[in-house]
């Protein structure tokens, strides 16, 4: 670094020496700063939201004027499962109802229980966008592919149409359970719905 | 042997990149701050593992362990609508001074005929209120819940379309329930919005902290 130097000042030693600047910088306290500095942290700290919540997005059936429109359910790719007061059991059946024949059985809202049932219910759909997936990983489709044939596998007609029938005294975590059940295996075919007379009949077998 | 002579001075500390980091931080939490609204009632909802974060712009339906509704909806111009609508619907007349607290009440969960009283009340006597309220009522003789839903959404629908905001970015419905909540009330909920046509919904939830395999 260039330096100038003062030869003028600093060799003679006349009368009209200059006064000199200290060299070493004047020195601030610093401790009122740093104590509101750590105020206003300790504020933003405490108030700041970090989780942003999350959210599920559910789209209800516009609910039909005539009943002849209703939506009709192929049999073979329905299950029902049926939520009540317990908060450990889930009860279901396949198929359509009937009184004498559906048999229910039951299972819990664990990792074992209802997803393992789904899992092994809604195979093809999951095995197929589990596919899709890998492609899109490997990017051999584009992101918009991706999307739209997986929801057309996710709405394909051989998969699982899941209906919800909750009891009265269930609990909105269940619903939200399954809910969330039904996501993580690719189940996009639901609904909510009321449970039967004859279902909430049928369960009391199991008190 | 001689002695270790201690410093008689204070051994000064070099506290500027403490002081750095600080208000960097300080700058971090500002900048990011997302103020926690102040909410009547405490909802802990129920986790899942959903990854998609809720939108900005929601009209809100709080519903606690007591089955009892909460109501709120952002926007001042669509509140003061909405409150002038339902004053005239219900009979209840508000005072200018009413209407421009009632603009920044954060959330709500009074019948009309309190409504007024707690839109007076300061905060104090705002939650004396909210403890003793039933919630919104919403049964079918007396569905208050369901005209604040629907007057909100016009109001709210209408404020959007005069602001040309794009429809991706429109307003949504947030059902908030605690995960103790009887599905009773849920379901009750949700009819009254499907009464109203409005069929889609966010239901808010928690991160889960299990992870999936």
């Amino acid at each position: 670094m260039a330096e100038i130097i003062d030869s003028g000042g600093g060799g003679g030693k006349g009368k009209h020496q200059k006064k000199r600047a200290k060299k070493h910088g004047a020195r601030i306290d610093m401790t009122p700063m740093v104590d509101l500095g750590f105020l206003l942290l300790t504020f933003f700290v405490l108030t700041s939201q970090f989780s942003k919540p999350k959210t599920m997005e559910i789209t209800m059936p516009v609910i039909p004027k005539d009943t002849s429109l209703q939506m009709k359910i192929e049999d073979q790719t329905a299950l029902t499962l049926l939520l009540t007061d317990k908060q450990e059991k889930v009860y279901y059946y396949y198929g359509k109802f009937k009184p004498d024949a559906s048999i229910i059985k039951q299972t819990n809202y664990s990792k074992d229980g209802i997803r393992k049932l789904l899992l092994e219910r809604n195979k093809d759909v999951i095995d197929k966008v589990q596919a899709l997936k890998e492609q899109l990983m490997k990017h051999q489709i584009a992101d918009t592919t991706y999307k739209r044939k997986a929801m057309e596998a996710r709405g394909d007609k051989e998969a699982t149409f899941v209906i919800i029938k909750a009891d009265d005294k269930a609990k909105y975590k269940n619903i939200i359970d399954i809910f969330d059940e039904l996501s993580i295996n690719n189940v996009d075919k639901k609904a909510l719905v009321d449970m039967s007379p004859a279902e909430k009949k049928m369960l009391e077998f199991f008190k | 042997m001689s002695k270790i002579k201690m410093p008689k001075s204070a051994p000064s500390l070099d506290m500027t990149p403490m002081v750095d980091l600080a208000f960097l931080l300080v700058t971090f939490f500002i900048l990011t701050a997302n103020f926690r609204q102040n909410e009547a009632v405490m909802v802990k909802t129920p986790s899942s593992h959903s990854e998609k974060i809720l939108p900005q712009n929601t009209m809100l339906i709080t519903v606690d362990t007591g089955g009892r509704v909460f109501f709120s909806l952002d926007g001042k111009e669509v509140r003061k609508n909405l409150l002038l609508t339902m004053g005239e619907k219900y009979k209840v007349s508000f005072t200018e001074a009413e209407v421009n607290r009632f603009l920044i009440l954060p959330q709500f969960g009074v019948p009309m005929t309190q409504l007024p009283a707690y839109i007076r009340g300061n905060e104090k006597e705002r939650a004396a209120m909210d403890r003793a309220s039933m919630g919104i009522p919403m049964d079918s003789v007396n569905n208050q819940l369901g005209d604040w839903i629907a007057y909100g959404w016009n109001s709210k629908k209408r404020w959007e379309a005069e602001n040309k905001i794009p429809k991706e970015d429109g307003c949504r419905v947030a059902i908030k329930g605690d995960a103790q909540t009887d599905y009773k009330i849920i379901k009750r909920v949700i009819q009254v919005f499907q009464d109203r046509d409005l069929n889609s919904f966010q239901l808010i939830t928690d991160m889960e902290t299990e992870q999936i395999q």
